[in-house]
């Protein structure tokens, strides 16, 4: 009679023993252990990782709006340059797409857009930032945000020699990729070897402008209540 | 038990005798894939050593509530932890290094140099070898790594962590700083650490 109750209960715990649960004791307290710090870790950093993005693009806002030269002459100058982000929404062809936007404003008065734009690369995604006049009629600046083309070819989209054509460049037509010096006016030097990662910039502003164009305004941009 | 190396002989062992990459071929796809620079080498070894060292000192101190069929479980998770915080880490302090880096600091859980030292050492010795082994095998990545690194930007851009150092006339390689320089300069270190060695081990043979 003992003997069997003995059997029984070093069953039990035998049973217990190898249950899942009594095997992955230790990977559950550490899950949860990690699972805390990784949250602690998060609730701190978040905020200055999300504020890195938006820094990266603000730095630049300026110098896609008048130029280096003038936007680092006007930030020594303590000039007040008002930025405002936005989204602007564009229904065309039962697709509705949206942009996000910087309306920049130099004592009060309008001095361009900055849009945010992307598209399929060579190697990735390509994300841009473009600067536009208040008509949206001239390229004023372009600079790439995020790329992951081919180091030493396809890179070279982000390098300023390459980036400045697009200055001054009329969006009356859309741009046109060429290879070797060209000489129509809204041709865009292909970089050497790098043909695809050039067409893909030049498809990604193409469309941007056709879609914002003549949409920048205040009817269908929702502007945010930040100022920044 | 009796005969696992001491601390200090785990730390030189990881910096040329076992290294990561020249001996035990380990952790070849961040040596291959973010060594076209000197800086992102250089933080790839610093993110790499500190996983290695937080990994292996928690490892160590709970080698013995181990399970034999869990272990690699513990391992992957401990490791994955401290791979996500550096990555945060970097992101938030070091941004720009961070998108160039993109992908190459989450696969560092992968990264075979960490979990094998879990289980060769940390697994099996206390947290004074197990430190000791962190800090010499990434001194070991490290030095594999910037020696790859300086040969290809040298030779690929004229340049040395951004800084020009041959003339401007240097007509740059670009094939060292694309994927095909990594496997020549990699193929070529490794065939001379392993030219020296033969040599050494000749010359051993022939005072014995």
């Amino acid at each position: 009679m003992e003997r069997a109750l003995k059997k029984r209960t070093a069953g039990v715990a035998d049973r217990l023993k190898n249950s899942n649960f009594a095997q992955a004791w230790l990977i559950l307290v550490l899950a949860l252990i990690f699972g805390v710090a990784l949250a602690a870790v998060q609730a701190n950093l978040s905020g200055v990782i999300a504020a890195n993005k938006l820094n990266e693009t603000l730095e630049r806002v300026p110098e896609l709006v008048w130029g280096t030269a003038t936007a680092a002459r006007m930030a020594s100058q303590n000039a007040s340059v008002d930025i405002t982000p936005g989204t602007v929404t564009i229904k065309k062809d039962l697709k509705t797409s949206y942009y996000n936007l910087f309306r920049v404003t130099h004592e009060g008065k309008l001095a361009g857009w900055v849009v945010k734009a992307g598209g399929q690369g060579y190697a990735d995604k390509i994300e841009l930032i473009i600067g536009l006049d208040p008509g949206a009629d001239t390229i004023t600046g372009l600079f790439v945000l995020q790329q992951k083309e081919t180091p030493g070819l396809g890179n070279k989209i982000t390098f300023p020699r390459w980036r400045n054509q697009f200055i001054r460049k009329k969006t009356s037509t859309p741009l046109v990729v060429t290879k070797g010096k060209s000489q129509v006016p809204n041709g865009i030097d292909a970089v050497t070897g790098a043909t695809i990662s050039s067409r893909s910039v030049t498809g990604i502003v193409n469309r941007t402008i056709r879609d914002v164009k003549g949409r920048l305004t205040p009817a269908t941009i929702r502007f945010y209540e930040r100022q920044l | 038990m009796t005969n696992l190396p001491t601390p200090f002989e785990r730390f030189i062992q990881g910096i040329l005798p076992e290294n990561p990459v020249y001996r035990q071929l380990l952790g070849l796809c961040p040596t291959l894939a973010v060594t076209n620079g000197l800086k992102p080498a250089l933080t790839m070894a610093v993110a790499v050593g500190a996983v290695l060292l937080s990994a292996n000192i928690i490892i160590s101190l709970i080698r013995n509530l181990l399970k034999p069929h869990l272990r690699i479980v513990v391992f992957t998770l401990t490791i994955a932890t401290f791979v996500t915080i550096v990555d945060r880490l970097l992101a938030a302090y070091l941004y720009q290094m961070s998108k160039a880096l993109g992908p190459y600091i989450p696969l560092i859980i992968v990264n075979c140099i960490i979990i094998c030292r879990c289980e060769v050492c940390a697994s099996r010795q206390n947290v004074l070898a197990a430190s000791a082994d962190a800090v010499g095998q990434a001194i070991g990545f490290g030095l594999a790594l910037t020696g790859i690194a300086a040969i290809r930007e040298i030779l690929g851009t004229g340049m040395i962590a951004g800084v020009q150092l041959l003339p401007t006339a240097w007509p740059s390689w670009v094939i060292m700083v694309l994927p095909p320089g990594a496997f020549l300069t990699f193929g070529l270190l490794l065939a001379l650490v392993n030219w020296i060695d033969s040599v050494r081990s000749n010359n051993e043979g022939r005072k014995g």
